[in-house]
Order: structure tokens, then sequence, then C-alpha cells
């Protein structure tokens, strides 16, 4: 059996919180010890001095675009930018073309990822059929079929009284909801945060309060329900101070931020660039330190990329034209150390936690810790690793991120999947 | 980057007098004939019309040929733009041809930005979405200061669709760099809080009475039903709380002055009283077009 040791690394594991030097030996696709001064025959040696290793990262929000839109990512380049961003994991929002409702849908994305992708691939279900909002999709099946939770992302639910039974249902099936927050009807047209910056440039605007009226409704609604509940994206003040309200009262809620959200706000962006155009969009400073605050306090459980790649041609049209979204899971841990932890705001423990146990608990997954006799997935970052990021270098097969030319302070080095190395750098 | 004309914003208080100084030789009444110049000669505009236009086209095409320059005008309906091109596609082929410049008119807030990044020509913006219109607030000021010695210290009403408007934007830039109390006056649905941040001195006012009270000029603007994707207003009102009549002037200063971009509505937003009163410079302001375009194509082109 073909046997790593991962020699002289910081090991991080929030699972146990431990967080000291120690030999990882991994045999097969199975973690075969941890401890001091391993030594095995016949074994590879992974030199991790000065790097940190840490359980496989998770990545409960990206999309890879297949079935349907392979022009902008396929199951295989996606997985290859998540390994590059040291993702071992990767949940795929469900729309795709078709969108992902039905068990031959997840069953062909798991039979995709199985041929070609390098990293393990977990789709999430539509809670509606076609993602319309209207008739519920067999949740049932489509849990008995792999999915690890239900998302309308991109297509919120907008009828109460659907998302009512959409809950009751994914309680019984153990099925996280998770919503992308928008209330259509006061965000309708908009195309970057409503303030100041949108009044400037003459773009329509999506006010914070599309969220939160949206969260507000769903937090309610998780309360009649008792349903575990998800808030994917969050991006504003009041979204922030709702979710921690919630949990304050015991409600099984959760929610996610992004590297972006946490980067720019609206008047830090090019204008008119369409690499910083997505959803929610780039709200105010004050939210931005909000969200900070609120990754620090512990109100959020995960970082996400919502990874969502667009071709150039795509992006490259009028300001109002473009479609929404970002790549993201290349640059996510290098702006998530930039952000948060070279700031001063959160320890490396709680940064890993954002990026394993903390995204496996939301959708009640198995991983996400380095144990003897567990999965051989471990990522393996230099927190002081000075690099600039190249979006043309990029493994994606899109290229619209606003990081292009951007110099970090750390970033991943290596993914193991299964013991494999998948992608070093 | 080629200089084109992309904003009021971008623009210094001394950019800007320079080009209504310059205007000012241009007027009709400075020439007493028309003859066409050979500043330009040899040059080529093209105008890029994706949007109708009939004031702003006309004088910049008038405003090319007296200066010596070829124009062509090409508008979205007669070209490939129709069949489906996007608009880069459209932009490499036209830039493929190698003109002097680019005049371009878009739906799109941020469009000429956008291209601008992308071009090695100078593009000058008619007007794209709600964002700016750069030559008719100079237009604009030119006629102000065809009246009055100094902008400083004016105070001037702004009242109509202001948050659809390219021209409230573009003027509210240029006039706030000459110190001008600006008062904006509206629905509150299309006069949001957030415009009166975008440039120092910007007030605004929900009723008509107070913002129109000691103003130097009034400048209307026209509801944009296009740009309007459901009800802002009851419009069956609209006329009742935010439309201009005789009346109103009494409120103002005495010797108050009366613009609109056009075109009116008339009984919409202004009554044909006030549109047709000796108050009203809309069509000096149309004059002041030409004269104010040559001015900014002589000094992108001949740079």
């Amino acid at each position: 059996m073909k046997k790593l040791l991962i020699r002289n690394g910081r090991m991080i594991d929030p699972a146990t919180q431990h967080d000291g030097v120690s030999d990882v030996l991994l045999e097969g696709s199975s973690i075969a010890a941890i401890g001091q001064n391993l030594a095995a025959d016949d074994v590879e040696v992974f030199d991790a001095s000065g790097m940190v290793v840490a359980p496989g990262f998770l990545d409960i929000h990206a999309h890879f675009r297949e079935p349907g839109l392979e022009h902008a990512e396929t199951i295989e380049t996606g997985s290859r930018a998540a390994a590059a961003g040291g993702f071992s994991r990767v949940c795929c929002m469900p729309n795709t073309d078709p969108v992902n409702d039905s068990a031959t849908v997840t069953g062909y994305i798991l039979e995709q990822a199985r041929r070609a992708a390098i990293v393990k691939v977990h789709p999430i279900g539509a809670i509606t059929q076609g993602s319309a909002g209207e008739e519920l999709a067999p949740l049932g099946t489509l849990r008995e079929a792999g999915v690890v939770a239900i998302s309308d992302d991109g297509r919120p639910v907008m009828n109460a009284r659907v998302m009512r039974r959409a809950m009751e249902l994914a309680r019984s099936f153990g099925l996280t909801v998770v919503q992308h927050c928008e209330d259509l009807n006061l965000s309708a047209g908009g195309d970057m945060h409503e303030g100041i910056e949108s009044v400037r440039r003459g773009l329509r605007g999506i006010p914070s309060c599309a969220e939160d009226v949206m969260v507000a409704r769903d937090l309610l609604l998780t309360e009649l329900t008792g349903a575990r509940y998800h808030v994917a994206h969050l991006s504003t003040r009041n979204s922030a101070e709702m979710v921690a309200f919630a949990k304050a009262r015991g409600l099984p809620v959760s929610c996610e931020v992004t590297p972006h959200h946490i980067t720019f706000a609206d008047e830090h962006s090019i204008p008119y660039d369409s690499n910083f155009k997505m959803k929610p969009p780039l709200r105010g400073a004050g939210d931005i330190d909000a969200l900070i605050e609120a990754v620090a306090n512990g109100t959020v459980d995960a970082i996400a990329t919502d990874h969502a790649p667009h071709t150039g041609y795509q992006k490259m049209q009028e300001f109002e034209r473009c479609p929404f979204g970002i790549t993201g899971l290349e640059t996510a841990l290098a702006v998530a150390l930039d952000r948060l932890v070279h700031s001063g705001r959160i320890s490396l423990m709680r940064l890993v936690e954002l990026f394993t146990t903390g995204p496996a608990r939301v959708f009640g997954l198995d991983c996400g810790r380095l144990a003897v006799g567990g999965a051989a997935d471990v990522t393996i970052f230099d927190p002081d690793l000075d690099w600039t990021y190249d979006v043309n270098q990029s493994m994606s097969k899109s290229r619209n991120s606003p990081f292009h030319n951007r110099r970090f302070r750390g970033g991943p080095v290596a993914t193991i999947v299964d013991g494999v190395v998948v992608w070093k750098q | 980057m080629p200089a084109g004309l992309l904003g009021i914003e971008d623009l210094s208080r001394e950019e800007i007098e320079a080009i209504l100084t310059r205007a000012k030789d241009f007027q009709p009444e400075q020439r007493h004939t028309f003859k066409k110049m050979d500043t330009l000669k040899g040059k080529m505009v093209v105008l890029l019309f994706f949007e109708a236009s009939t004031r702003t086209r006309t004088s910049f095409e008038i405003a090319a040929k007296r200066l010596g320059a070829d124009s062509v005008s090409i508008t979205a309906a007669g070209s490939s733009i129709s069949k489906g091109e996007s608009l880069v596609d459209t932009l490499n082929t036209l830039a493929a041809m190698r003109p002097n410049a680019i005049v371009m008119r878009h739906a799109s807030s941020g469009a000429p930005h956008f291209l601008a990044r992308h071009l090695d020509i100078p593009i000058i913006n008619a007007g794209d979405g709600a964002h700016e219109h750069p030559t008719q607030a100079l237009l604009d000021a030119r006629t102000i200061l065809d009246r009055k010695e100094t902008l400083e210290g004016l105070r001037v009403a702004i009242i109509g669709d202001i948050d659809h408007s390219r021209v409230a934007r573009s003027n509210i830039h240029l006039l706030s760099r000459f110190g001008v109390d600006i008062v904006l006056c509206g629905p509150p649905p299309l006069a949001p809080p957030e415009l009166a941040k975008i440039a120092p001195g910007v007030t605004i006012e929900y009723d008509m009475r107070k913002a129109i009270r000691d103003a130097d000029v009034i400048m209307m603007l026209r509801v944009q039903l296009e740009r309007q994707h459901e009800t802002n207003f009851p419009r069956a009102e609209y006329f009742s709380f935010y439309g201009l009549e005789l009346n109103h002037l009494e409120l103002a200063k005495p010797e108050v002055f009366v613009m609109h971009p056009g075109p009116i509505n008339r009984g919409r937003e202004i009554s044909s009283e006030v549109a047709d009163s000796q108050r009203s410079m809309i069509l000096n302001q149309v004059e002041n077009g030409v004269a104010v375009r040559m001015a900014v194509l002589e000094r992108i082109l001949s740079a």
C-alpha cells in the first residue's frame, strides 16, 4: 500500500483542538498514524516544515456548471480549481441545466465526479422542481440518490408556504435547507448594492433589506418547523445579527460568508467591471466590519466560496447585462488568511475550523478532521507564502476573478485526497 | 489610454472652464456665417447611437462637420447590433476602421467606460443609461453663463425624475465644482437621499414650492418611463405635485429662467405656458449644443 509521511508540519485539527508539530502518516486512503518522529519503510516523505497541516478543506458552496453549462466549468476543471485552492471536498449547487432536481441528475453528477474529479464532490439538490419555487422536488429520493443538502441557490424560494413545506420535509429526511436570501421584488433589476455608489454610477441597487427580509422570514419558519436552516453567502449587518439572535434562541441555524464579502466594499469595486458583480452584491464598509465580527464571535459557521464561473464573453458585456458571479476556489484561503488571521481577528485554529469542521457540521458530513483510521484528506498550507494570483493560470475554465494580480501572504501548498497528492504548489 | 470624455465627474474645474470659454467662440451670435472650418480636416468621427436621439446626435454631427471632420452615423436599428452582435465586437469592428473618435450613446450605465478600458480610441459619452451626459451639462452651463456672470453662488433647482437622469448627474457634478447651491426635487422614489451625497452642495427637497423658492435657474426633467421597471409613483397626480406652471415662477428670483434637456412632455412635467414663455431657455440650450460639442471635439481631436 502506498505510504506518505507528512513530516514536521504544524498540525492543526479543530476537532481535537490539537495545534502542534506532528507527523502524519497516510497509508492508502486512510490516516495510519499521527505523532512525533514517525518512521516507516518504503515511504514517500513530504517535508511540511514551516507549514500548517490541516484536515482537507471543504467548500459547501460552489458551482461546477455540469451538466449543461460546460462552456464555463466542468466537474473536472472545477475540481482542479478546488484542489489548487486547498479543498479536498466540494458541494455543488444544483443550478445546472437541467437543474439537479432528480435522482437522474444527481446520479450523473456523482458519476462524472467519480470519472473526472480529483477531489470529492457532493451534489446539493434543488428544493423545488426546476428551482422554479412552486412544486417541491422529490426530496427523499434526492437524499437517497446522494445529495447532502437542498437549495434553490440563485433562485430563492419566494413563496413562504412552499418554503415551510420544504423545511418540514427536509427535517424528516435529515437535510439542511440552504437559502440564497434575496427578496426578488425588492432586488428586482438591481446590479449592485443600493447606496451612494449605485446612485453615483446610475445603476439600479439591491438594497440590504432584500436579504434581511428573507433571513427574518426564514428564521421564523425555522422556529416553526425545526428544520436545519443555513444562510448562504450572508452579506449584511442585520442578517448577521438576526442569525446570532436565532442561535442564541437555540434554533438549528447556521450561516456562511464568502471571502469577497469580507474584502471588498461597494465603493472599492472598479466601476462597471463585471468581476465585481455578484449576488449578493458587495455591500457597504460597515457590513464588512459586521461580517468579520460575526466570524470572530462565532456566529459564522463556514467560509464558502460561491465559486461561480462565467466565460469571458458572458462577462465582457455592458455591466447591466453581465451575469452575476465570480470564481473563488483558488483564492479563498489566501483571502481569509489576509482578512482574518494576519489582521489579528481570529486564530489559525478558528480559520481551519471555518474550512473544515464548521462547514462539515452545517451539512452533517463526516469529514474535516485528522483521525487515525479516518480518510487521508489533508490540506497543507503556508500562512506566510508570498505569492501573486494570476487568473490566467487558473485551473478553472473561467477567468472572472476580482483578485487577479493580487499579492497575498499565505496560501495553499498541497492538497491530498484519499492519500494522493492531487495538487502541489 | 486616449483621453475622451466619459463624464463630468472626471473633469477638473479648469478643464470645464476651458471648454465653456472655447464654446463661446463657436456660438452663432459670434459668427455670422457658418463657414466650414478645417480644424479637424481629415479626421473621422463615428457617431454610434444605441438609443434614440434627435438633439444630441444631430448636434454632434453638425459640430463635427463645421470643424471640417468627416462623420459617420450608426444607429442600433440599422446595424449588426440588431443582429445580435455584442457591444465589444461591434466596437472592435469599428475600431479596426481607425476612426479618430467614437461618440457613443448607450442605454446601459457605464457602457462607454467599459469600452474605454478595452479600446485604444477616444470615446465621447453622449449619454450612458442613468449615469452621465457630459455635453448636456456643459451646454447647460454655457446657457446659464450666457445670462449670468458666474455660476458661483447661484441656486439651481433640478426637478423631476432625478434617479433615472444622466442629465441630472452630470449637472450635479458640474454645478457642484463651481459652488452652486443645488436643490433636487422629485417624488422620493425618483429622488433617493443618496443623491445628496454624490457631490458637495446638494440638498433634496420633496416639496416643489420650497425647492423653487429663490432659485436662479429651474431645470426640469422628463419622467423617464422607459427606464422604470415598475410604478414608482402614482402617475395621475405627478403634474399636480411636480409639474412646473407659471405661478411657480413667482416663488423664484425675479429673473429666474427655466431649462429642460428635452424632449419635453407638455402637461406632464411642464405646462405649455412655461415651455413657450420668455423664461424658457429650451431652444437656447439646443443652440448651445452645437457650440459646446465643437469645443469638445476640437479639444479631443486636435490634441
